[in-house]
């Protein structure tokens, strides 16, 4: 599946209430790191059939940023059943990051 | 066997990747994070040469995709050691066993931490070592920066510009920093210098809260903040190495303007080793030296 957009108004059906294990990039256009992580996060959206992976711009949803104490991108947070497990700042690689959902 | 291992997918090293293969060697660069280094933070580059504007993350991607271009290998993996076989060199990762003729050292450095017991688990709550990449993140807030070189007066100066306060510690009560940059910051009314002091405390619940900062004289002052930047320097990523090449105390590794190390065959390139300055243009500068003096060393074994 391809990356979900989200925005203040599907975060709660999309990652609150979904049925899978979801994994949210908290990112904007002006962070080179978010930029260079961003193909990592598309292949796992793809390759994760048991995964949601969405993306939220925390230029446009900056309530949900400060909700979720975002304060350094990229910022990686896991949630399941509508609450975090997991969160993860800064540049990773594509075994750390299944590692932090569990694959 | 590869002719030439690079460690680190920085300027430096992609740059040596690039001289290299054009002089038809085998190539492999090792890096343990993203291409690029720390120029992906950097908004804005206006002083490399050619182009007047151009964002860190995309210089550092066309330099990776014209070093991929040319043939180089590029593998993400750690390296934690070298064992040196005379006249080739085992380059061992996290997973893997690599062996080339000729090592070019190229991992730069990173942010120095000011050692307080929880300042990594506040790393993305509250605590920051890059005011460029949060800074955005405190509009209107409360902000910290503890260092007193350019680079901390230069967060603080672009942090004033977004917060509605910014503390400005620093444990001398001069700066090694721009006259001009210290100047800017004096006209700025939301700019509070506190100095002879030192962070001595995080205070947290799920996100910082407040500091404690010490003063030389002894009094303790707790500052209620909702973010700290942390600008105290960058140490270079040796560490490693240490066994193999000659460090100087500050880490940095012994070599000069030829980039050769005191072992036959390592090389080293940027911000990791001893220089004057250390700008995007004099790491690109020692990728091509250091690449040209493997070359040469290879062609001579």
């Amino acid at each position: 599946m391809a990356v979900i957009e989200i925005t203040k108004d599907n975060f709660e059906t999309e990652v609150l209430k979904s049925d899978k294990k979801v994994l949210a990039d908290f990112n904007a256009d002006w962070c080179g790191p978010c930029k260079m992580l961003r193909p990592i996060i598309d292949e796992i959206a793809e390759e994760k059939e048991n995964i949601k992976v969405v993306s939220i711009n925390i230029d446009n949803e900056d309530e949900l940023a400060e909700k979720y104490n975002v304060s350094s991108i990229p910022c990686l947070v896991v949630f399941e059943n509508g609450n975090e497990t997991r969160r993860s700042v800064g540049f990773i690689q594509k075994d750390e990051i299944e590692n932090i959902i569990g694959e | 066997m590869y002719d030439i291992i690079i460690v680190g997918a920085g300027p430096a090293g992609l740059t040596a990747a690039i001289y290299a293969r054009r002089a038809q060697k085998s190539v492999l660069v090792l890096e343990a994070k993203s291409y690029g280094g720390q120029i992906i933070n950097t908004l804005d580059i206006e002083n490399y040469p050619v182009e007047e504007h151009i964002s860190g993350f995309d210089f550092a991607t066309k330099l990776f995709n014209q070093a991929k271009a040319l043939g180089t290998e590029v593998v993400f993996e750690k390296v934690v050691d070298i064992n040196d076989l005379g006249n080739s060199k085992e380059v061992i990762t996290t997973k893997n066993k690599y062996t080339g003729k000729a090592v070019i050292l190229a991992t730069g450095s990173e942010n120095r931490k000011l050692g307080l017991s929880n300042e990594d688990e506040l790393v993305g709550k509250g605590i920051s070592y890059c005011a460029t990449c949060d800074g955005a993140f405190y509009k209107g807030k409360v902000t910290a920066v503890v260092g007193g070189g350019n680079t901390a007066l230069e967060d603080a100066l672009y942090l004033s510009d977004i917060a509605a306060k910014v503390y400005l510690i620093h444990r001398r009560d001069e700066f090694r920093a721009e006259e001009t940059t210290i100047e800017q910051l004096k006209n700025r009314e939301n700019v509070e210098f506190v100095l002879n002091s030192s962070v001595t405390k995080l205070n947290a619940e799920d996100r910082l809260s407040s500091i404690e900062v010490t003063n030389k004289d002894g009094s303790v002052r707790n500052i209620d903040v909702n973010g700290l930047f942390v600008a105290v320097g960058r140490i270079p990523e040796n560490q490693n190495f240490a066994r193999l090449v000659d460090l100087d105390d500050a880490g940095y590794i012994k070599a000069g303007e030829d980039c050769k190390t005191n072992c036959a065959g390592i090389f080293t390139a940027g911000d990791n080793r001893i220089k004057e300055v250390r700008q995007l243009v004099t790491a690109t500068g020692d990728g091509a030296v250091a690449a040209t003096n493997a070359i040469k060393y290879i062609n001579s074994l």
